[in-house]
């Protein structure tokens, strides 16, 4: 049944079987049920989606999706429905870093097409695409609430606002020397207010 | 100096620890209502203060208390809206963010007064590292006994709790909002039930704006009628204002309603006027949904009254010669700002948010894009602009919730004002964009 739920894409039941959150991870899963009302914890599938996603590679696959039905005890279609619905649940690979650059009117009355533009000249790449080593995806997005601070991009829990081009010169240094995939669940945050 | 009673103290070293906030008089509010207070006599107070709903719409928070149901034996919720996606609009991060006790303070404040035992706040999920904040302050306040079990020996008792989101500004609609924290796609739900009714796991439920809940806190500590006494008319209290666009200034600040828009704009206590010395040429005063105004209409009234922001005055004039002070999402854009660009941004913007459920808007909205990007490519016709009006006439009213409105308003009102951009564009068969250059602060050569 899994596999037919997401359509054209491959279930792989071995790597099914090889999926599992770690401990830490777990231990955070059992906190979030813990949250609702007795039988009402399917209102945890958000929460862990984004567990999911930090824990297998950066993207939620058919496969950690049933694990997290298997979870849940819901069916492996109730996940995908939220998956595919909500704009931060990557359905396919992506680079270590994603890097999100806002593109709605304030960010773009202050220059945000020139910093999609740089970034695109500076990786090789296009809106939406992967660099060539894995490290960098690049993906603008809608308003995300730094519009006194634009331009900006998000790269995992990380705010970089009122960004120049040496600013996008220097975060990309660092994450490439960091060499590590970023979360949204990370707790590294830079904190920018 | 204006008023402030939410983030006067935004500049206090250490304000969003829980000890430095307690010394500043925090808590006091949850002390007053507990231990003098019935749930009624809080709800009164807020009743008496006027408060109106600052996510956007402007509903008056008593009376929305009031209608919560309270059947025996059946539990009620307060859930916060903190999925603040209105472009334009970052007040409640700023306060999430900077002095995260006052939300904290203020959930538990309203949760007894609504008598809610567990409450959430919703979160969207971009603001993963404000939600950290807020669980450690909450940690704080679970360990200084004003959560949990027999809050100040009191027989109240009370959880609270983060919910994330995960990228969906539909999900800023209650009963998206609501869907979502059960688990869902965030689609809204046909009205009525209304949630006061029949709400989270269809139980009663309050869903109020995270600057709404903070605004509790000045109002039981200093008493409804107090907190009236600030502002002009049905404007009541203070507002944060999200400023931002080209103005010298951008930034987060806290207005007593009934200032003039031009001393908001122009003061060095506010914006600090329009940067490199460039004119106003428009603004969208409340988040993107709201009609955008030229310059003329949002420093005067079509009856050449000084607008001021309050509800009343910014809405003077309807939508022909007015907007709404909506979420706060204040835009000010500079005389080199193409308005029809500006409008595509948010024609996107609607198209991507759009949940599906009802066509005039999943189909409208997509419409609306596609015709605004024949004007970006230079490809579109003066039939064109009848055609944009047209589609945006038949979504207003005609969908579940108010993202059908909110994505058709901006249209109209850009084309009811700048029309002639529009018509140059279609006329020229092409269109040069140079609103974007010079606003980066460039040291290198442009790609």
């Amino acid at each position: 049944m899994s596999g037919q739920v997401h359509g054209a894409q491959h279930f792989d039941a071995k790597k099914r079987a090889e999926l599992k959150f770690s401990d830490a991870a777990m231990e955070t899963v059992q906190t979030i049920i813990k949250r609702y009302p007795e039988g009402k914890h399917k209102s945890a599938v958000i929460p862990i989606l984004h567990i999911a996603q930090a824990e297998f590679d950066g993207w939620l696959s058919p496969e950690s999706m049933d694990y997290v039905a298997s979870i849940l005890n819901i069916k492996p279609i109730e996940v995908f429905e939220v998956a595919s619905f909500y704009s931060m649940f990557n359905l396919k690979p992506v680079g270590k870093c994603t890097l999100e650059v806002c593109r709605t009117s304030s960010c773009w009355l202050c220059g945000a097409e020139d910093i999609v533009k740089y970034i695109e000249k500076k990786l090789n790449i296009k809106d939406g695409e992967t660099s060539a080593d894995g490290m960098f995806t690049l993906k603008t997005v809608e308003c995300l609430g730094s519009c006194g601070t634009a331009p900006m991009l998000q790269c995992g829990a990380s705010f970089h606002e009122n960004l120049t081009y040496d600013k996008v010169d220097k975060i990309i240094a660092d994450y490439k020397s960091e060499g590590k995939r970023k979360s949204y669940t990370d707790l590294d945050y830079k904190n920018t207010l | 100096m204006g008023k402030k009673l939410l983030i006067h103290n935004e500049h206090v070293a250490g304000i969003h620890t829980y000890e430095v906030y307690r010394q500043m008089g925090g808590y006091a509010s949850v002390e007053k209502a507990i231990k003098t207070m019935t749930p009624d006599q809080v709800t009164d107070e807020v009743k008496k203060s006027g408060l109106r709903g600052r996510g956007g719409a402007g509903f008056p928070t008593g009376l929305k208390w009031s209608f919560l149901a309270k059947p025996e034996g059946v539990p009620r919720y307060l859930v916060c809206n903190a999925d603040e996606s209105e472009p334009g609009t970052f007040k409640d991060r700023y306060l999430m963010e900077k002095i995260p006790h006052a939300l904290i303070e203020g959930m538990i404040t309203s949760s007894y007064a609504l008598g809610a035992n567990t409450s959430y706040i919703y979160i969207r999920g971009e603001y993963f590292y404000v939600a950290r904040i807020l669980e450690t302050a909450i940690q704080e306040a679970y360990t200084n006994g004003w959560l949990g079990k027999n809050i100040l020996g009191s027989n109240y008792s009370l959880d609270l709790y983060v919910q994330v989101g995960a990228g969906a500004y539909i999900c800023g609609e209650e009963t998206a909002l609501l869907e979502s924290l059960e688990g869902k796609r965030g689609n809204p739900r046909i009205k009525p039930p209304f949630p006061a009714v029949a709400g989270l796991y269809g139980a009663p439920t309050v869903v109020n704006n995270v600057e709404t809940i903070a605004a509790v806190v000045p109002i039981v500590n200093n008493g409804g009628e107090e907190y009236a006494k600030i502002g002009v008319g049905k404007s009541t209290g203070t507002k944060l204002i999200s400023a931002s666009g080209h103005i010298n200034k951008p930034g987060v600040y806290e207005i007593e309603l009934g200032i003039p828009v031009e001393e908001f704009i122009y003061s060095e206590e506010y914006c600090g006027g329009i940067r490199n010395g460039k004119k106003l040429k428009a603004v969208v005063a409340g988040g993107s949904s709201v009609p955008i105004l030229p310059t003329e209409l949002i420093l005067k009234t079509a009856k050449g009254e000084p607008r001021l922001m309050t509800y009343e005055s910014l809405s003077d004039g309807g939508f022909i010669t007015g907007t709404m002070l909506g979420s706060g999402g204040f835009i000010a854009m500079d005389e080199d700002t193409s308005i029809v660009k500006n409008l595509f941004t948010f024609a996107r913007f609607y198209h991507h948010e759009s949940c599906g459920q009802c066509s005039p808007c999943r189909e409208g909205t997509g419409w609306m894009e596609k015709i605004l990007k024949k004007f970006m490519n230079g490809t579109a016709n003066e039939a064109d602009v009848d055609l944009l009006w047209d589609i945006q006439s038949k979504i207003e009213g005609k969908t579940i919730c108010p993202l059908g409105e909110a994505a058709a308003w901006p249209v109209a009102a850009a084309i009811r004002h700048f029309k002639q951009e529009f018509i140059d564009i279609a006329k020229s068969k092409k269109f040069v964009d140079v609103s974007h250059y010079n606003r980066l602060n460039k040291t290198k050569e442009a790609v």
